[in-house]
């Protein structure tokens, strides 16, 4: 599997570790009221879809960047592959 | 005063060198290292900083740069590292934190990497049994981090040569995958 690397180019997926569905990224402020129902789904609930699926892949033997990948499941193609970063700030996140 | 020796990362008192069929792999430990990340916000600070220090711009994505005295790849996102002949800058990260201040985080880097250099002909031949970068495609003053043995390696393509940082702590099995593969090129 090769993954287009928005700095860096096709790189193949041997360079890359998994860490999950790209919610992660959002995780809940600990200090707000009623926040233990909301970390246990963002800790424990997850879709599993057979189809298109957002995924957290670390560059983790290159330039070790988080990505999200835009995958689909069923058929292997990549859609899209963009830096975590970049898609924390477009949510209005500040890193 | 203990009488100690300085030991090469391959062990030995001098630096290794082999030649095979066309090509020569050298170890070259005489290497100051520095790595530098900017700090959230002050990026722009930061590359004025360094190419102040540097004497030409911090290098671009996957790209090497060599100002008049230091040197320096890209290795990630806004993060760089600094390279110097150690006899001249045993204290390169302290003169590259004095450089950036607060806009970045220093580490020194010396002790943690090996360093070898590759010259002669067929240089793609070899590193194509090696990992996965396409040396053929890569022109001089690329830099880029890939996989050799398992090893986390920085390969710096140079006009006729390639510069090779492998983790210092496994030395000697990066070496021994480049003798590997020389023989069985040529």
């Amino acid at each position: 599997m090769i993954i287009n690397h928005p700095l860096l180019g096709p790189c193949d997926a041997q360079e890359f570790t998994y860490k999950g569905d790209a919610r992660l990224i959002d995780r809940p402020d600990g200090m707000a009221e009623g926040s233990g129902p909301a970390f246990y789904d963002y800790a424990y609930l997850r879709d599993n879809p057979a189809g298109e699926h957002r995924e957290l892949w670390f560059h983790e033997q290159g330039d070790r960047s988080w990505l999200v990948v835009t995958r689909n499941t069923v058929t292997h193609d990549i859609i899209s592959v963009e830096l975590a970063r970049d898609v924390a700030r477009s949510m209005g996140r500040s890193r | 005063m203990h009488d100690l020796a300085p030991m090469t990362a391959l062990g030995a008192s001098e630096p290794r060198t082999d030649t095979i069929g066309p090509i020569r792999i050298t170890e070259a430990p005489d290497w100051a290292l520095a790595s530098v990340a900017a700090r959230l916000g002050q990026e722009a600070t930061c590359q004025t900083a360094l190419r102040k220090l540097l004497g030409t711009p911090a290098p671009g994505v996957a790209a090497q740069a060599s100002g008049p005295v230091l040197s320096a790849f890209w290795i990630g996102p806004h993060i760089w590292m600094f390279e110097a002949p150690y006899a001249t800058h045993p204290d390169l990260a302290q003169q590259v934190k004095a450089a950036c201040a607060d806009t970045a985080s220093v580490t020194d880097q010396t002790g943690a990497w090996v360093r070898f250099e590759l010259t002669g002909r067929d240089l793609p031949r070899l590193m194509e049994r090696l990992c996965n970068l396409d040396m053929g495609a890569m022109q001089a003053g690329h830099a880029r981090r890939s996989v050799i043995e398992h090893l986390g390696c920085y390969v710096i393509r140079h006009e006729d040569s390639i510069t090779l940082y492998g983790p210092r702590s496994s030395a000697q099995t990066l070496h021994h995958a480049l003798i590997t593969a020389a023989r069985s090129v040529f």
